[in-house]
């Protein structure tokens, strides 16, 4: 932890990152997009803490998701796709615990949270859009009028207007802007002098962290200013909206982090299979979550041969050949 | 008995769609082997991109998710999800968008989040993703689905993707510049929609289908009087899909 001198105020632990940043009922902001660069080291340690009534607030998240649901710590969800892609197309534990009531949520798509991720980082308090026009997105709203009352809720889950610049008939779907506690970013690399980048898609990861009252980065690897200089063009946040850095090595497993590693497809096959029995998930969250110790006993429980077999090939940046059945 | 099985027959059956200049949009599942089967065949100048803005991937790999690595590998431009909205819409683009559903009606409207009652569903999907999104932005949307009665329903539990609409110019009056259904395509069949009325019609079954087992599947009134045979896929067009596409067999 030393050595880093610009950035050692942020420089810290998932643990005093968590504890500092991440408060019962905060709001926060998923990066990543269903199986790519989930902050799993970082939501990992939430369960440890055991952090509750959490209300999140993505566009498509899977295993960050279903894990902070599964383990008890979310009370609400805004959000456009719970899924896992081919590994589990609705994520288990949102299934069951939307089914079972024990979440309050609200539906929104990928480019309508996109968007007020947007409008929060521009500072304005709604974007018009589109999109959702005719559809249940909005004639169904998932919140009741006392949640609609409380801090960082919008009082309406969208609104309807005119074009103003138009005489004719034209009408909007006006979305409330977001302004999250805090946003979960994994990326791949951070300077010594706290400048973010991310490799491969960035989701709206820029968007969300823009729009956090505070931003906590994992990262696989800190490398020196010279080298996050001298190719400005492909870095993604400047150091002043990070508030936390964590190195993390492996901290997205079982979720991909391009050019570093694929997504681990046997876990994310063992997990959608355990997630459906709750005394099995319970032993998960037992032996992957609450039993682990440090992140040296995580890695040693993912295994050697694993994290050699989904290493990723750093000109193509995923794992060829990998076996994903 | 036909030597291919309902993923190929559907992939291929979609492909057709594409033309050259083409931007197609992937989902997750058959779209994606639909996509790369049509970049491979119909379409070399067509362009495959993702909702995550992952633009024309090599795809030497099918990906699992639209967040797969294989979509950002070799691409034109990795961006985010803003870049890729608007992309989709874009006035210049001529865009194509193949998604999946758990319910569809006859006027190509989709759910994709919720079977009952939606604050307390007996199942819960995913939700949304960019289904909504590109349903109302693309120039159109090709849709798969498995033909069986539950799923093609007089009425959605929950409209989460606008087709169009109730019919007629109904989508249009909403705003929308453009878009809407151009197909579904089932295990069965083809479905195209009326210029007119925008209601779905029988338009082509696959050999070995009969249209009485169609209608038997279908929960919504269809015309069947346009109705003829599909061309069934041929030695090279399998052989591409086979080898070239999927050959690890992870979708079809």
């Amino acid at each position: 932890m030393n050595g880093y001198p610009e950035i050692k105020d942020k420089l810290m632990t998932v643990e005093e990152a968590v504890k500092r940043f991440i408060k019962e009922g905060s709001q926060i902001a998923l990066g990543g997009f269903t199986v790519a660069r989930n902050p799993m080291a970082i939501v990992y340690e939430i369960a440890r803490q055991a952090i509750r009534n959490i209300h999140l607030v993505c566009h498509s998240n899977g295993q960050a998701l279903d894990v902070l649901i599964g383990a008890g710590c979310v009370r609400r969800v805004e959000i456009a796709y719970g899924g896992n892609g081919r590994f589990a197309p609705t994520c288990v534990r949102f299934k069951k615990a939307v089914q079972e009531g024990s979440i309050e949520f609200e539906d929104y798509s990928n480019y309508q949270m996109s968007l007020r991720f947007l409008a929060g980082a521009l500072g304005i308090p709604f974007v018009p859009t589109k999109s959702g026009l005719g559809t249940d997105l909005i004639t169904h709203e998932g919140f009741s009028q006392e949640t609609r009352k409380e801090r960082k809720v919008s009082r309406k889950k969208f609104a309807l207007a005119q074009n103003p610049f138009d005489d004719k008939d034209d009408q909007y779907i006006l979305l409330p802007a977001l302004n999250p506690d805090v946003a979960l970013i994994h990326v791949q690399y951070v300077g010594d002098d706290g400048t973010v980048r991310m490799k491969g898609l960035t989701f709206a990861d820029i968007e969300e962290a823009k729009s956090a009252d505070a931003v906590i980065v994992t990262c696989e690897e800190i490398v020196p200013r010279s080298f996050i200089r001298l190719d400005p063009d492909q870095n993604s946040l400047p150091p002043f909206l990070v508030d936390a850095i964590v190195r993390v090595p492996y901290g997205a497993h079982p979720t991909s982090c391009y050019s570093f590693y694929d997504y681990d497809a046997r876990h994310l096959n063992l997990y959608r299979r355990i997630a459906e029995d709750d005394e099995l998930f319970k032993e998960y969250l037992d032996e992957w979550v609450y039993g682990i110790s440090s992140r040296e006993a995580y890695l040693d429980k993912v295994g050697a041969a694993t994290l050699a077999g989904i290493k990723a090939n750093r000109v193509l940046g995923y794992t060829p050949g990998l076996c994903r059945k | 008995m036909a030597d291919y099985t309902d993923n190929e027959m559907m992939a291929i059956s979609a492909g057709r769609f594409a033309k050259d200049g083409d931007i197609l949009f992937a989902g997750t599942g058959v779209s994606m082997l639909a996509t790369t089967v049509a970049k491979r065949i119909y379409a070399p100048k067509a362009v495959v991109f993702f909702e995550t803005g992952g633009i024309d991937p090599s795809l030497e790999e099918i990906p699992m998710a639209v967040s797969d690595l294989r979509v950002m590998s070799g691409t034109a431009m990795n961006s985010g999800l803003i870049d890729a909205f608007s992309i989709v819409g874009h006035r210049r683009l001529h865009t194509i968008a193949f998604l999946g559903a758990a319910q569809i009606d006859k006027y190509g409207n989709l759910n994709t989040t919720c079977i009952g009652d939606y604050s307390r569903p007996t199942a819960r999907f995913s939700g949304s993703g960019g289904a909504c999104d590109v349903a109302a932005l693309a120039s159109g949307v090709i849709t798969f689905m498995q033909h069986e009665r539950r799923r093609f329903v007089e009425k959605l539990d929950y409209r989460t993707s606008l087709g169009w609409h109730n019919g007629g110019d109904s989508r249009s009056r909403l705003g929308l510049r453009r878009g809407g259904p151009l197909a579904i395509v089932t295990n069965l069949c083809v479905l195209k929609f009326d210029e007119n009325t925008r209601a779905a019609y029988l338009a082509e079954y696959y050999p070995g289908v009969s249209v009485s087992t169609i209608l038997e599947n279908t929960g919504f009134e269809l015309d069947v009087s346009r109705a003829v045979e599909a061309v069934p896929p041929s030695a090279e067009e399998l052989r591409i899909l086979r080898e070239e596409v999927d050959p690890e067999r992870l979708i079809l």
